[in-house]
């Protein structure tokens, strides 16, 4: 490590200007309680659409440069740029929808918002680190701030039962992730993901201990934080448990900001022996989508048929990741704005049912859903059908653009589990449907608790997904685009 | 350099923390020792941190404990509160009673 005072031109400032603005738009707010507002004010949502809106845009006035700062640690290059905008989308759709939710749960004091902001800053650092440290100091200030997250409704024994899962499982992954980094550091005497991959390309030293069981441990724990199979166990408890809005977030967010690190380590920096751990992910990928698959089928809560539905989801991504190459990126980075979408816009949907603190969530809730509030149940239904991967959907042109590249990879034994995989997974997406239409509900039909900000969240959402679906060119060259700086 | 650890030595203990720390997340039942556990394989990836980064002869390897131990610190306290937060609600810290949410 040299020691340079960094010099920060104008445009590096712009580069930087996601993370500064989500700093101070954090700080502003905790600040700012020493003017306590009447509960259920909307001053801390608001707050947080403008410092979003700030980050983003502060990136996108400079999306067309590619710079590296700290030694190399920060990178602003379209891969950043994509995911910075995609992240900013998330939490903002996140915001709409927590809007009424959080009130009405009484969770949303500005620290809820506070904490939203801090997690969507630490996927931010981790799409943009060029270095080990950075990437798990980012994944930490995510983790941390969505620990509590989960655990916010701390009455609620499932929330604090949630949260006690996720923070035990993935203080864990976080030991595996970290001994995996120093083993790795050892091995090629640098954190830093370009000099670690010349070193690789220089002296082929696969048969190094350090090397391997460093690599191991790095995946093990970028396995957990995305939800692979066998390191899923928390995956439904911590969705179930949390309060909807913020499963909303995080299975979106959390998992595109572990994609993110993962494209980036194993692509960038172990991209020259790809061979060597490409065996090992199609094999994580082909148990993830099946065992996530399998067991949605015996689902009744729908956020927990939702959270393995979303392990299956990470299945589909790995194909992309063990295809490789640009178009295996830019297939993953396609299928990650199509998968957040609709699965914000399927949880957004069940932060709308039920009224007050009811959490009403479950298959026998929707029934008869499609009658009484007809809007409502074509957009679930929408959603459902793009998460089953069903034309003219976005999840059926991101399912069909994945499976493509790895098809042309040569990874067909991959494709085809996949393909059947979807062809399972519609069973239990279309029974959501089913129930909405075709059954009669059992208790007193739910509630729902109609917010203007919700409502236009989810428009955002099903415009989204029905537009992707027709029209995905431009999304697709821009993933294309995005990655061309990643190897 | 007579009179210096070797590295095999250092490394050793390490991974011997580090093991001892995954047996006991995987044994033991009661969430303060789980946790404790888990910031014993922190400190081990620590100790391999300063070991690599004295044989290697760079300073990384010594600033990067400082950054974990930061994030270790962090995750104490937000730990501690939902522990905490358990016990108040449940009074108890065993895992293997805290099972509402199963399927």
């Amino acid at each position: 490590m040299s020691v340079r005072m960094p010099v920060l031109l104008p445009v590096d400032l712009w580069a930087l200007g996601a993370v500064i603005a989500l700093s101070v738009g954090l700080m502003v707010m905790l600040l700012l309680e020493w003017a306590p507002v009447r509960p259920g004010s909307p001053r801390g949502a608001i707050l947080s659409l403008l410092t979003l809106a700030a980050a983003a845009g502060s990136v996108l006035y400079v999306r067309d440069v590619a710079r590296s700062l700290f030694g190399g640690m920060f990178v602003h290059d379209g891969f950043t740029v994509f995911f910075t905008i995609l992240f900013c989308a998330v939490a903002a759709l996140a915001v709409l929808l927590s809007w009424d939710y959080a009130r009405r749960t009484r969770i949303g004091q500005s620290e809820y918002y506070m904490l939203l902001l801090s997690a969507t800053l630490g996927m931010i650092l981790m799409a943009a680190s060029n270095d080990l440290i950075t990437i798990f100091l980012g994944l930490e200030l995510m983790s941390l701030a969505l620990y509590v997250l989960v655990g916010i409704r701390r009455a609620r024994l499932e929330s604090n039962e949630a949260a006690l899962k996720y923070f035990l499982l993935g203080a864990f992954a976080s030991g595996f992730l970290l001994y995996g980094i120093a083993l790795l550091y050892g091995a090629t005497g640098s954190t830093n993901l370009t000099r670690m991959a010349e070193f690789l390309a220089a002296s082929p030293l696969q048969n190094n201990p350090l090397l391997i069981v460093g690599g191991l441990l790095l995946l093990t724990g970028f396995a957990f934080k995305i939800a692979a199979v066998p390191f899923h166990m928390w995956t439904p408890d911590a969705y179930e448990g949390a309060p909807t809005s913020v499963t909303a977030f995080m299975s979106a967010g959390a998992k595109a900001a572990g994609f993110a690190a993962l494209l980036r380590v194993v692509l960038h920096a172990l991209g020259g022996v790809h061979a060597n751990w490409a065996p090992m992910l199609s094999a994580i990928a082909m148990l993830t989508m099946t065992v996530g698959n399998v067991t949605a089928l015996l689902q009744i809560n729908l956020k927990r048929m939702l959270a393995y539905s979303s392990i299956a989801h990470a299945g589909y991504l790995l194909v992309a990741v063990v295809a490789g190459g640009h178009e295996g990126a830019s297939a993953a980075l396609f299928y990650l704005a199509v998968y957040s979408v609709m699965n914000l816009g399927a949880f957004g949907v069940l932060t709308l049912l039920g009224r007050g603190q009811e959490e009403r969530v479950t298959l026998s809730d929707v029934a008869g859903l499609g009658f009484r509030h007809p809007l409502l149940g074509v957009t679930l239904t929408v959603f459902m059908l793009s998460l089953g991967g069903i034309p003219p959907t976005a999840g059926f042109m991101a399912k069909v653009y994945l499976f493509g590249v790895a098809l042309k990879a040569g990874w067909i034994p991959l494709v085809i589990v996949g393909v059947l995989n979807s062809v399972v997974s519609v069973f239990y997406y279309l029974r959501v449907t089913v129930a909405m239409y075709m059954e009669e509900p059992a208790l007193e039909p739910v509630g729902i608790s109609w917010a203007a900000p919700g409502v236009i969240a989810l428009m955002v959402c099903l415009a989204l997904t029905l537009w992707w679906g027709v029209q995905a060119h431009a999304l697709l060259a821009l993933a294309l685009r995005s990655v061309q700086g990643l190897m | 350099m007579s009179g210096v650890i070797p590295l095999s030595w250092s490394l050793a203990l390490s991974a011997t923390l580090f093991v001892i720390g995954v047996v006991g997340v995987l044994v033991r039942r009661n969430a303060l020792v789980i946790f404790m556990s888990i910031e014993l394989m922190l400190n081990a990836a620590n100790l391999a941190f300063v070991a690599f980064g004295r044989s290697l002869q760079s300073l990384d390897g010594q600033i990067f404990v400082f950054f974990v131990m930061t994030v270790a610190a962090a995750e104490v306290a937000v730990g501690l509160a939902i522990i905490v937060n358990l016990f108040r609600l449940r009074e108890t810290v065993f895992v293997d009673e805290v099972n509402l949410l199963k399927g």
